[in-house]
């Protein structure tokens, strides 16, 4: 059953793919193309690069994670708000055989399925930039559509509870933007101040960042990779555990 | 408030508004006296609120001449402004303030002092019974409130003319009946209104005088009674009869009544004596499933002048 | 439109009045807009910048890449600021709200309206440029006595932006529009010599990003607080200024004949 609710983000989302594909396509051109070439010129001159490779290749598979976090992170919020709160689309949908954890279900699907569209363009662009060569670099599109939903589940619980938009922007601010500047995707994590390495680390962009990274320059050693995973992964259940008794105290009370 | 002595707070000559093609006034001339209730009836699309625009100095005149207060909208367009209130038709409240705030700000937007504004604020709040609401979100208001809210804002600057675009429209009974009673006593007070409506029982519980609109020209002018005594009678006689022997009626009603109107659903005989005229259908053999005898009001007069009713 | 008489918009007073009172339910959203550029010139000015180390300036001497950045942000703060005051916001009250309309049936004009919200565009920009060279001086990244100029050029720039801001919402008529002109911002902010100088581009490209409206704005910036001053400057104020000036004009003109109508 939660078919229908994957449905019915596909007839929304087929009213305005046209933005979405332009801002998943021109964000990652943009940012490879200022940073990763003009910055990168700087940084090569510099250092050489980082850790040995030109800094475009460096900051590709980085900023890639940190694209998906941030996608995952909106999609989480104001259109799940909406659902529950502005459109009450959540309230119809239970008036007919769908439970609450059919609305889960599509929802995490749906999300899954947008992150695989955000990192395939994204791809698309860093192959274009001739930094993703390799056909083992394809992984990268799973892997980082898997750190978009570690963001996304607890996220939509957090938006389960949420009766404005209020407290969105606050986050965006003081969470999604620092981890996307200083989370490890721009320059490794080893150059911030010790404390805030430690913080790093714990936040799932930290390993996102690294799983993408190792596999687009395929150097990803395979425990450093089950680490990883299963931070992702215990992100993502966490969230679901959390979204399920929110979110149906929130719709059916 | 000396020119409004000598001069009438709204006179309009030949006045004309166009939008490209679209003629909405079509040389209109009216002029409403100090301290009277003025109306302006008509079905939408009649040119009533185009007309209030024009009053209100936030739309330039096509041609014709109109004052407010003796002056030039055109050139007097702020000072005029400052001694308005404006009740627009849809409620445009500031989402972003609450209750109080809303009137707070609008007092401020008339130069007046902040102090001088909160205490407005606060006694406006009670005159339009929301003094309790006033640290509210203005979006958690019902619509009745909004709309008391939009009047006690257009009161802030205590105007010499208070213009009110459909002051009730989309209200139930009881919030009309509410801001009806707050509009009477304004007036009681010597506010000026100007008010549109296609409402023939808000026009007739709040107007002195009104102009009858239609298709962007006045059809008729008057006082509520003068119009229902010149364009209807004292009493109407309504008969409904089954849907399809309505058809059939056509002709057999003649001479029953001074006038005699099919619409659609209903037959309106026009006449002095109801009972009369129902005991006279009735000798004619002819059987209605209902009939009923009311006093004539502006809503025939309207049919009378266009042909059709003020809301379709 | 017919002949008006000239008056001076004493009362855009009133705007910046009503702006500042909603403010207050929604302060930590203003607030928190001088974050962004603070995590940028951590993120990219320090992080970045131990990868790339010093930065030639033009006149043969070179600073360290966040003297570099810095100014960058600084001006783009501004600009942020201002233009998302002059779109999202301007939008919000014109059409959805419909504040505009509400305003100007008091006396309050057209064009007091309009100069208030530049001009209350232009005060959250300067709030965030104030901000933030406070945190450059706390860091150590002012090179020269000229940079005490650097909040007065990012006000000019904060009016020009929101200037222009304001204009294009006259133009806008949903919101799906202000998306795009988001994704035009973006570019500018990337490409506009924020990160690196323009001589890493070839000639044309370096031509031509050398007329775009921000690269104006840090190169003025740039110059007050590195020390890099010359008589270039003044063709970035005029520039900025020229800007700043169109854009109010088209947008009071188009507001004036899409409000009173």
């Amino acid at each position: 059953m939660a078919v229908r609710v994957v449905e019915h983000n596909v007839v929304v989302f087929r009213r305005l793919w046209r933005g979405y594909i332009m801002v998943s396509f021109f964000t990652p051109l943009f940012f490879l193309a200022s940073m990763g070439l003009g910055l990168g010129s700087l940084v090569n001159r510099g250092s050489g690069g980082v850790g040995g490779v030109p800094y475009i290749d460096y900051l590709a598979p980085g900023l890639l994670a940190a694209t998906t976090m941030q996608a995952a992170a909106f999609e989480c919020m104001y259109p799940i708000l909406a659902k529950i709160l502005w459109d009450r689309i959540y309230d119809a949908m239970l008036a007919t055989r769908l439970s609450v954890r059919d609305v889960i279900a599509g929802e995490v699907a749906w999300v899954a399925l947008r992150m695989l569209m955000v990192a395939t363009i994204f791809w698309v662009v860093m192959a274009a930039f001739g930094v993703a060569h390799t056909f083992e670099s394809l992984l990268v599109i799973p892997a980082a559509a898997l750190n978009g939903l570690a963001f996304a589940t607890p996220i939509m619980a957090f938006t389960a509870t949420q009766r404005n938009d209020n407290a969105f922007s606050t986050i965006f601010r003081f969470v999604i933007t620092p981890l996307y500047l200083l989370g490890g995707a721009f320059f490794p994590i080893s150059s911030l101040p010790g404390a805030l390495q430690a913080v790093a680390w714990a936040t799932p962009l930290a390993h996102g960042v690294e799983l993408c990274r190792g596999l687009v320059l395929g150097d990803l050693v395979p425990a450093q990779a089950v680490l990883h995973l299963t931070v992702l992964l215990a992100y993502a259940i966490a969230g679901v555990v959390f979204v399920r008794p929110l979110l149906t105290k929130r719709l059916l009370k | 408030m000396t020119d409004s002595i000598a001069s009438p707070p709204i006179s309009a000559r030949n006045l004309v508004k166009r939008f490209g093609d679209l003629v909405a006034v079509d040389g209109i001339d009216f002029e409403v006296a100090a301290g009277e209730a003025f109306g302006f009836l008509g079905p939408n699309g009649a040119g009533k609120t185009s007309t209030m625009r024009m009053i209100a100095c936030v739309s330039p005149v096509t041609s014709g001449r109109l004052t407010v207060f003796g002056k030039d909208p055109e050139v007097y367009g702020a000072e005029i402004r400052g001694r308005l209130g404006v009740v627009p038709q849809a409620d445009n409240l500031d989402l972003e303030l609450t209750v109080r705030e809303n009137l707070i700000m609008y007092a401020r937007y008339f130069d007046l002092a902040w102090s001088e504004g909160r205490k407005r604020a606060d006694e406006l709040l009670e005159f339009v019974q929301l003094d309790e609401r006033a640290k509210d979100k203005v979006d958690d208001l019902s619509g009745g409130m909004k709309r008391r809210l939009t009047i006690a804002r257009a009161l802030i600057n205590q105007p010499d003319l208070l213009l009110l675009d459909e002051p009730t429209t989309g209200l139930d009974p009881q919030a009309r009946h509410l801001v009806w009673e707050r509009l009477y006593r304004l007036k009681q007070r010597g506010v000026t209104l100007a008010l549109t409506t296609h409402y023939m029982d808000e026009a007739e519980q709040l107007c002195d005088r009104l102009v009858v609109m239609d298709k962007a020209k006045i059809a008729a002018e008057g006082t509520p009674r003068e119009l229902i005594a010149k364009y209807s009678t004292k009493e109407v006689l309504e008969l409904r009869f089954p849907a399809d022997e309505q058809p059939a009626i056509d002709g057999r009603l003649d001479g029953l009544a001074d006038r005699v109107e099919l619409l659609p659903d209903r037959v309106l005989l026009y006449t002095s004596d109801g009972e009369e005229a129902a005991a006279a259908v009735h000798r004619r053999g002819l059987r209605p499933e209902s009939s009923l005898v009311r006093r004539g009001t502006l809503e025939d007069v309207f049919l009378r002048l266009t042909g059709r009713s003020l809301i379709d | 439109m017919s002949v008006r008489t000239l008056r001076i918009p004493t009362r855009s007073v009133r705007m910046i009045e009503r702006n500042a009172m909603a403010f207050r339910h929604n302060w930590m959203v203003i607030f928190s807009g001088f974050v962004e550029p603070v995590l940028y010139l951590l993120g990219i000015g320090f992080g970045i910048g131990s990868l790339v180390r010093t930065i030639p300036i033009g006149d043969g001497h070179t600073v360290s890449y966040a003297v570099f950045v810095a100014p960058a942000l600084m001006a783009s703060s501004a600009m942020n600021g201002a233009i998302y005051e002059s779109t999202f916001n301007l939008f919000y009250k014109l059409r959805y709200a419909r504040t505009f309309e509400a305003v100007i049936s008091t006396p309050v004009g057209v064009e007091d309206a309009t100069l208030g919200e530049v001009m209350w565009a232009i005060g959250r920009g300067s709030l965030y440029s104030v901000g933030f060279v406070i945190v450059m001086l706390a860091l150590g990244l002012v090179a020269s006595p000229w940079a005490i100029l650097a909040v007065p050029a990012s006000i000019l720039v904060g009016f020009a932006f929101a200037a222009l801001g304001a204009a294009l919402t006259t133009f806008v008529r949903q919101w799906q529009d202000l998306d795009i002109i988001q994704l035009a911002l973006q570019p500018m902010f990337l490409f506009s010599a924020t990160f690196f100088p323009v001589t890493v581009y070839p000639p044309a490209l370096r031509l031509l990003v050398e007329w775009t409206p921000l690269y104006r704005g840090i190169d003025l910036v740039r110059g007050l607080t590195t020390g890099g001053v010359g008589p270039g400057l003044l063709g970035d104020v005029a520039y900025l200024a020229v800007m700043g000036l169109i854009g109010v004009t088209i947008a009071a003109l188009r507001l004036r004949s899409r409000l009173l109508k």
